[in-house]
C-alpha cells in the first residue's frame, strides 16, 4: 500500500495529441480515487501511464514516495483491472488467479493454495475449475479482481470496472467493489465516465477535460459546487440549469427576474453571468412567486419516484425535478423557484465565492 | 358462348405436351450431370486405386484391377538399401524445417503485429512474392552456387535452411493475421503483472494462436516432405535423400520403372502425411484466420 503522486505529468502522442496536460494530484494511501471525464479527455492514457502500459514525455510518478516513471509495468507492484478484465480464456480460473504468483515464481501448490483461497473470498470458489467464457459478467469481473488481488499490490488500477455488466449487475458489483476497496485498504484509482459511478464509489474525484484537471473534491464538492461549467454541466443525472444573466443590485437577474443569489459574493454592476442550478434544488409553483422562473410546461419525464419538467419560458429551456404527486400536464403555466442556498454563480465559467465552501478534506466516508 | 368449347383440351394437351417434353429435358439434364461428375470422380480416384491395389499384386502393372493378393513387394522394398533410409530423411527434413518454420515465423508474426513499422505490410507481400521464386525452379542456379559457397552441399541442413526460407513469407502472413486477432489486453494484463516478452508470447500469445502454429506447423511438413527440386538439387549421396527423390531412382535393370517398388513405396510415403492431416485436424481442427471467440 502506498500513496501515488503526479508531478507536472505530460504526455504527448507522437501524433502531436497532448493527452494529459501537466496533471498534479495527489492520491492518498487507501484512498479510492476516481478519473472522471468524457471519452478522450485523457484519463485512460492517465491510467495506463500510472500502469506503466505509456511512457510520460514529461514529468514524474512516485508510488510510496518512489519515483517509478522509468520502471516498466511489471516492476512498478501494481496491478491492473482491464475493461474486457483481459483473462487468459485457455487458463482456468485457478490458473488466471495465480498467474501473477506463477510470474513471481511462487512454487505450484502454493500458489493454487492461495488462488483458492483468494477465490473463495470473492466467492467463485466453486468455479475453480472453469474457464473464463463459462462464467457469467460478474463471476469474470470477480475473477480479474482476484487475480489483481492474488499479487499483494500496492495500488489496484481499475479500467472503466462496471462499463461491461449489465445495469441491474451494475449496481450489485458497485456496492462489492466499495466493499472490497474499503476492506482491503489497498489505493485504488479507477477510471470511468459515469459520473454516477464515480460518485457512489470514490472518495475523490478528478474531473478532467483534454487532458487537465477541472476539478478535484470529494463527490460531495463535485456535485455541490462544481467549479466550472464544464463540471456542472457534466455532473449529475439530470444536467444542472446554466442560464445566462447579469448582475444588478446584488442579484442575477435571469431574463428580467431577480433571481435568490447566495450571499457574499463581489458582483459588479452589470457583469455578465451564469446563473447554475440544478434540477433538483427547484421547486415548481403553479402560480406565480416572487424570484421564480417563469414558463410553459413542455414536456414530461417519468423518473420513478419524480418526474423532471420541461419549463419553456424567457430565460430559455428550465428544467425542474417535480415530485411524483404532482399531475402535470404540457402546456400550463408553471414557476421554478431556486433554493438560494444551492444556487451557483459563474463568471467566464468559473464558480464565484469558491474558497467559501467548507467540507471536509479527504472525503465523506459513508459507512 | 363465343369461345368454342374444344379450344381447351386442346390446349392443355399442347401443355401436357410441354411439360413432358420439359420433363424428359430436365431429365436427361441430371443425368448428363451426374455422368460428367462420375467421370471427373473416376479420373481423380483411379490413380487412387492405385495405389490401393497395386502395392498388394504381385505383377503390377500401370493399370488399376484386382490384385492377385502378395505382400513380396513390401520384402522387395525392406531389401532395398535406400528406402526405409529416406523415408526416415524425409522425417528429418519435414520435422526439421516444420519446426524452424514454426519458431521463426511466430517470432516474426508477433513482432510484426505489434510493431508499428514503415512500410510494414509493403514488406510482407514482397516477402510473399519473393518467396513463391526462392524455392522454385528460376532460382535453381543461384541457390545451388550459393550452397556451394556455403559448404552446405550435400548437407540436410543446407536442405532446411532454404525450404525453411522459401516457406517462411507466407508462414508469417497467415499467423501474423491470427497474432492480430489476439486482444492488446491480455498481454497488457500479463505485462503489468511482471511478464516479460517472451513469458508474454509463451504464455500468453502461443496458447491463443495454437490453431495457428498447427496449421503452419502441418503445411511446412507436407510441403517438405513432397518437395522433390530442394533435395535432388543439394543432395549428393543416396543415402541423404529423401523419399521424394529416392522413389525417382527405382528402376529395373531394363530401364523400365519398377512398378512394384514404386507403387509399395508411394504407399509407404503417402500414409505419414494423411495420419498427421488427420490426427492435427482431430485435435486443433484447421483454420486460416486468427480469432478469439467472445
Amino acid at each position: 500500500m502506498a500513496d501515488l503522486t503526479l508531478a507536472a505529468l505530460t504526455k504527448v502522442y507522437p501524433g502531436g495529441v497532448r493527452a494529459l496536460d501537466s496533471v498534479e494530484l495527489t492520491v492518498a494511501d487507501g484512498e479510492f480515487f476516481a478519473l472522471l471525464g468524457p471519452s478522450g479527455c485523457g484519463k485512460t492514457t492517465l491510467l495506463r501511464t500510472l500502469a506503466g502500459l505509456e511512457t510520460a514525455t514529461s514529468g514524474a510518478v512516485l508510488l510510496g514516495g518512489r519515483d517509478v516513471t522509468a520502471v516498466p509495468p511489471g516492476r512498478r507492484d501494481v496491478a491492473m483491472v482491464f475493461q474486457d478484465y483481459a483473462l487468459f480464456p485457455h487458463m482456468t480460473v485457478t490458473d488466471n488467479i495465480a498467474y501473477p504468483l506463477r510470474i513471481r515464481k511462487v512454487p505450484g501448490r502454493q500458489r493454487r493454495d492461495r488462488a483458492a483461497q483468494t477465490a473463495a473470498e470473492l466467492g467463485l470458489g466453486d468455479h475453480l475449475e472453469r474457464r473464463p467464457d463459462q462464467l457469467s459478467g460478474g463471476q469474470q469481473q470477480r475473477v480479474a479482481l482476484a487475480r489483481a488481488m492474488a499479487c499483494h499490490p500496492r495500488a489496484f488500477l481499475f479500467d472503466e470496472p462496471l462499463s461491461n455488466l449489465d445495469a441491474r449487475m451494475r449496481l450489485e458489483a458497485r456496492t462489492f467493489l466499495k466493499r472490497l476497496q474499503r476492506e482491503l485498504g489497498v489505493t485504488t484509482v479507477f477510471v470511468t465516465h459515469d459520473q454516477a459511478e464515480a460518485l457512489a464509489l470514490a472518495d475523490r474525484i478528478a474531473v478532467m477535460e483534454h487532458g487537465r484537471i477541472r476539478q478535484l473534491g470529494t463527490p460531495a464538492d463535485v456535485f455541490r459546487r462544481p467549479a466550472n461549467t464544464f463540471v456542472a454541466s457534466f455532473i449529475g443525472s439530470t444536467p444542472m440549469n446554466l442560464l445566462p444573466g447579469t448582475a444588478e443590485g446584488g442579484a442575477v437577474h435571469v431574463a428580467g427576474t431577480a433571481l435568490p443569489t447566495p450571499g457574499g459574493l463581489a458582483l459588479a454592476e452589470g457583469e455578465e453571468l451564469t446563473y447554475g442550478i440544478r434540477p433538483e434544488y427547484l421547486t415548481f409553483h403553479p402560480r406565480p412567486v416572487p424570484g421564480a422562473l417563469a414558463g410553459e410546461v413542455r414536456v414530461v419525464e417519468n423518473l420513478g419516484s419524480s418526474q423532471l419538467v420541461t419549463l419553456e419560458g424567457p430565460a430559455g429551456e428550465v428544467r425542474v425535478v417535480v415530485d411524483e404527486d404532482t399531475e402535470l400536464a404540457p402546456g400550463v403555466a408553471g414557476h421554478a423557484l431556486p433554493r438560494a442556498d444551492r444556487a451557483l454563480v459563474y463568471r467566464n465559467g468559473e464558480l464565484l465565492g469558491a474558497s467559501g465552501y467548507e467540507g471536509p478534506a479527504t472525503g465523506t466516508r459513508t459507512p | 358462348m363465343t369461345p368454342p368449347p374444344a379450344t381447351p383440351p386442346e390446349a392443355t394437351r399442347e401443355d401436357r405436351h410441354a411439360a413432358g417434353l420439359d420433363g424428359a429435358r430436365r431429365l436427361l439434364a441430371t443425368v448428363g450431370f451426374y455422368t460428367f461428375c462420375s467421370l471427373v470422380l473416376a479420373f481423380f480416384t483411379v490413380p487412387l486405386l492405385w495405389l490401393a491395389s497395386a502395392p498388394f499384386d504381385d505383377t503390377p502393372s500401370i493399370t488399376a484391377s484386382l490384385p492377385s493378393f502378395t505382400l513380396a513387394n513390401f520384402e522387395t522394398l525392406l531389401d532395398n538399401r535406400y528406402a526405409m533410409r529416406s523415408l526416415g530423411n524425409s522425417a528429418v527434413l519435414a520435422l526439421g524445417t516444420g519446426a524452424l518454420v514454426v519458431v521463426c515465423a511466430a517470432l516474426a508474426a508477433y513482432a510484426l503485429s505489434r510493431v508499428r513499422l514503415p512500410g510494414r505490410d509493403a514488406l510482407l507481400y514482397a516477402l510473399l512474392l519473393l518467396s513463391s521464386i526462392v524455392t522454385g525452379t528460376a532460382a535453381m542456379v543461384p541457390l545451388f552456387n550459393l550452397a556451394f559457397e556455403l559448404d552446405l552441399i550435400d548437407s540436410q541442413l543446407g536442405v532446411i535452411l532454404v525450404l525453411s526460407g522459401g516457406l517462411l513469407p507466407s508462414a508469417v502472413f497467415i499467423l501474423k493475421d491470427f497474432m492480430d486477432g489476439t486482444p492488446r489486453s491480455y498481454e497488457e494484463s500479463a505485462q503489468v503483472f511482471g511478464a516479460s516478452p517472451l513469458q508474454v508470447l509463451r504464455h500468453v500469445v502461443v496458447p491463443l494462436v495454437r490453431p495457428g502454429l498447427a496449421t503452419i506447423a502441418v503445411w511446412a511438413v507436407a510441403q517438405v516432405w513432397g518437395n522433390f527440386l530442394i533435395p535432388f538439387l543439394l543432395l549428393r549421396s543416396p543415402e541423404k535423400s529423401p523419399a521424394a527423390v529416392v522413389m525417382y531412382t527405382f528402376y529395373t535393370e531394363g530401364g523400365q520403372p519398377d512398378l512394384a517398388l514404386i507403387s509399395t513405396f508411394s504407399l509407404l510415403y503417402s500414409v505419414p502425411v494423411v495420419l498427421m492431416f488427420l490426427l492435427v485436424s482431430s485435435r486443433y481442427g484447421f483454420r486460416f484466420h486468427g480469432g478469439i471467440k467472445r
